[in-house]
């Protein structure tokens, strides 16, 4: 790649041609604001447009200022930086945003968190010269999301997000001119619209204009109510990143100090959401197997592949968008809703509570657990298996406001028989995991052999489709493994034209899976951060003495005192479900006029 | 559970034929939605979702792109349309005051449709009569040297034509 020279801030440097100025600063350590542009390097995720103009510099020889996210480097460039001009002109931005947003960063839920309000900060902002018609939309209240478009500034980053990367196209940018803003079609609901509620334009969001549904106050209330035995589960992602809310390194396994909060804070049991992981693969992998073997057998009707089923944003974005298929993917409830059917049932009738006197909760990287969770065939009379889904940050607010000093809590374990688990539960966490565990019991039990080796490691990697072979004793598996949905739109077009070769498809809505789910703590487009979390997955995973969900022996209790088989009478009736074709439906109208 | 759309069969077949023509072409959304608007006279969410699933693109995305441009409507048309002229002529004698008088006489703002579909409402850059300034049009026919108080008689006449 050619070299290109060019001079920043009175210092020579050369970079690949093509580089933007932005970039190019960032290498000599030259830190350029920006507000709209946005990137997950190596995730696919860009929004480049070049709006907000946060980042102007000024170039030698040109008239007007430079935006640096967008312009590219040219051989001899002088560019500065920090010119009195260019520094007005930030600043001018920066004001005439703020003029029409909602100076209520006080009781605002992304204060702290917000890369406008740190602009402000950064630029010393005492007072706003411009008098701005303020905008009044309307607040939307969805099942997982908060939509408060006075708070937007039009980055479009959400737009970028559900469009490129999720192919979901619920937002648009919509209108022109000062009403200008993103929105659903005709304003609907997201309820209403082909949302997922995957969360990830909130996770990309400067600002608080997307936020998550707030459900600490209930959780309290409930810790609160003596009449209640409230059980919590915790997602794996969450222990490897809920330590940076507390300023540790990125990548943190915090396991025992969440534990040991989740007991502070009041929780009855505290139990592990990896536990029903392994229930799952008990369930997902029989049913996988059963699939296979009617294959193998020349049954040609049987479905494949099987498609896994532990996303609710995926489960959302097929049964909208591919209704035609829903019948491929697996019966299998989420890890999150396994666990509620049998916390609700085994276990409450193991400690003898009624299921109305049960609170269940459970702490997510996610914000479709929180829309999952609700969905009307996952409650009883009424009753859901899970009452609240709160994610990773909320339960760093509950921890902080609890006077919890995190870091130096003396590290405790999960209670038992809903807390013990294994290290293939714990890669649910991160994109290829499920498959990965799904792999190491399917193996196991089709060829009656042991693995020597349980790390497939040809199932992991962060690129967004990846493909594997496995082979179960000669008997060759094809997988195929896709996060982000515009990578599994593309692996379920191939399923549409029956151009497939995979057995198994395992799809997570997120980039990297969990790990950066919507409710995780925000890492405002630092990918290393990522990279992280996803290291330490597989770091506990190693840790763990039983690394195959078969070998968990409070399943194998479970099965034994209560469920019966993989897959049986009862397992149908309390963890498998069935979707919904969510298409619009165009109907003739017969009276219209 | 999903969301229903009710839509006419001819207005279906019609907005489909349309999309067809361009080859369902995604790139011709413009040009798509600028028959149907002519072929329906506005262009309600049916027929936007009717675009979006033959052109497979997003319904925000149609929606964006109607409510972008200030020549495709969602709103239906009145039987008689009136247009106001804010050209210049019309303007600095009065137009303003028109237009006004039109909004409080019919209840609705610009770019609006009566509840009882009978008028509409729209304001126009120069319509080329400005010796008659100011002017509306009501339908195809010229008002010329309007003042607000006219307005409360014409509409009443054209009332009357049924
Ligand atoms: S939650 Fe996901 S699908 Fe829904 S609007 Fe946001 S990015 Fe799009
Ligand atoms: S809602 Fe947030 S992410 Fe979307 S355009 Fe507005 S400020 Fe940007
Ligand atoms: S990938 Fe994980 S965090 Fe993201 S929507 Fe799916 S289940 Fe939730
Ligand atoms: S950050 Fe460069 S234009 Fe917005």
């Amino acid at each position: 790649m050619d070299q290109v020279k060019l001079i920043i801030d009175n210092k020579e440097v050369a970079v690949p041609n093509g580089t933007t100025i932005l970039k190019a600063a960032q290498q000599m350590g030259i830190n350029i604001p920006t507000l709209c542009h946005f990137e997950l390097k190596g995730m696919g995720v860009h929004n480049k447009p070049g709006g907000c103009r946060i980042c102007v510099v000024e170039v030698e020889g040109r008239r007007n200022l430079a935006p640096a996210c967008v312009t590219e480097v040219t051989e001899g460039m002088v560019v500065r930086t920090n010119s009195i001009r260019a520094i007005n002109a930030r600043r001018t931005v920066l004001e005439l945003l703020l003029s029409d947003h909602p100076a209520d960063c006080l009781k605002c839920s992304k204060s702290g968190n917000c890369e406008l309000q740190n602009l402000a900060i950064r630029f010393g902002i005492r007072e706003i010269p411009f008098e701005g018609e303020q905008s009044t939309y309307q607040l939307e209240v969805s099942p997982s999301i908060i939509r408060d478009m006075n708070k937007c500034i039009m980055c479009r980053r959400c737009e970028t997000i559900c469009n490129d990367f999720q192919t979901v196209g619920a937002l648009s940018a919509i209108e022109r001119g000062f009403p200008a803003v993103v929105s659903t079609a005709f304003n609907q609901t997201l309820a209403q619209s082909p949302c997922t509620f995957c969360g990830q334009c909130v996770a990309v969001c400067p600002v608080g204009a997307l936020t998550e549904v707030d459900h600490t106050a209930k959780v309290i209330r409930s810790i609160a109510d003596e009449k209640k035995t409230v059980v919590v589960q915790v997602a794996p992602a969450v222990r490897v990143a809920l330590g940076e809310e507390f300023g540790m390194t990125p990548g943190s396994i915090v396991t025992g100090q969440l534990t040991a909060a989740l007991k502070a804070l009041g929780f009855d049991y505290v139990f592990d959401t990896d536990w029903s992981a392994d229930l799952t693969i008990m369930e997902e992998g029989t049913e996988l197997l059963g699939r296979l073997t009617k294959y193998l057998n020349g049954d040609k009707d049987v479905k494949l592949p099987i498609l896994t089923s532990c996303c609710p944003a995926w489960v959302n974005f097929f049964e909208y968008q591919f209704p035609a298929l829903k019948d491929i993917p697996s019966t299998a409830k989420s890890p999150q809703q396994m666990f509620g059917a049998i916390a609700k049932t085994y276990f409450a009738d193991k400690i003898g509570v009624k299921r109305e006197d049960m609170i269940v909760v459970s702490v997510m990287p996610c914000l479709a657990k929180k829309y999952e969770c609700g969905r009307d065939e996952f409650a009883v009379n009424g009753n859901p298996d899970v009452d609240y889904s709160i994610t990773t940050r909320e339960l760093a607010h509950l921890i902080k406001q609890a006077n919890i000093d995190f870091a130096s809590l003396e590290e405790a374990s999960f209670d038992s028989p809903l807390g013990e688990s294994t290290g293939a539960g714990v890669i649910f966490g991160t994109t290829g995991g499920v498959i990965e565990a799904a792999c190491r019991t399917a193996y196991e039990v089709f060829t009656g052999k042991t693995l020597d080796k349980v790390d497939f490691e040809e199932l992991r990697g962060l690129e967004g489709i990846r493909a594997a072979t496995i082979d179960m004793n000669g008997t060759k598996i094809n997988i195929g493994i896709a996060h982000g949905l515009s990578n599994a739109r593309k692996l379920l077009e191939q399923v549409e034209r029956g151009e497939s070769q995979f057995h198994a498809i395992e799809v997570m809505a997120c980039p990297g899976g969990c790990i950066d789910g919507g409710g995780q703590p925000l890492h405002h487009g630092n990918s290393d951060i990522i990279k992280a979390r996803w290291e330490a997955i597989y770091k506990t995973d190693r840790s763990m003495p039983i690394r195959k969900s078969h070998e968990n022996p409070s399943i194998q209790t479970l099965y034994k005192e209560f469920l019966g088989n993989p897959c049986g009478h009862k397992s149908h009736e309390l963890l498998h479900t069935h979707y919904f074709d969510k298409k619009p439906v165009i109907e003739i109208d017969l009276d219209k006029k | 559970m999903p969301v229903r759309i009710k839509i006419r069969q001819e207005n279906r077949e019609k907005i489909e034929a349309i999309c067809r023509s361009f080859n369902n072409n995604p790139g011709e959304l413009i040009n798509v939605l600028h028959q149907t608007q002519n072929f329906l006279g506005y262009l309600p969410a049916e027929a936007q979702e009717v675009i979006a699933q033959n052109l497979h693109i997003p319904t925000a995305k149609v929606y964006g792109v109607v409510s972008f441009y200030s020549f495709f409507s969602m709103i239906p048309k009145g039987k008689y349309p009136v247009s106001v002229c804010m050209g210049t002529a019309c303007y600095v004698r009065g137009a303003e005051k028109v237009l006004d008088e039109f909004k409080t006489q019919l209840g609705i703002g610009v770019g609006e449709t009566g509840p009882d579909g009978e008028f509409s409402l729209a304001s126009l850059r120069c319509v080329g009569a400005c010796g008659l300034a100011p002017v509306a049009l009501i339908g195809e026919k010229v008002h010329g040297r309007l003042a607000a108080d006219d307005v409360k008689v014409i509409i009443e006449e054209t009332r009357k034509l049924g």
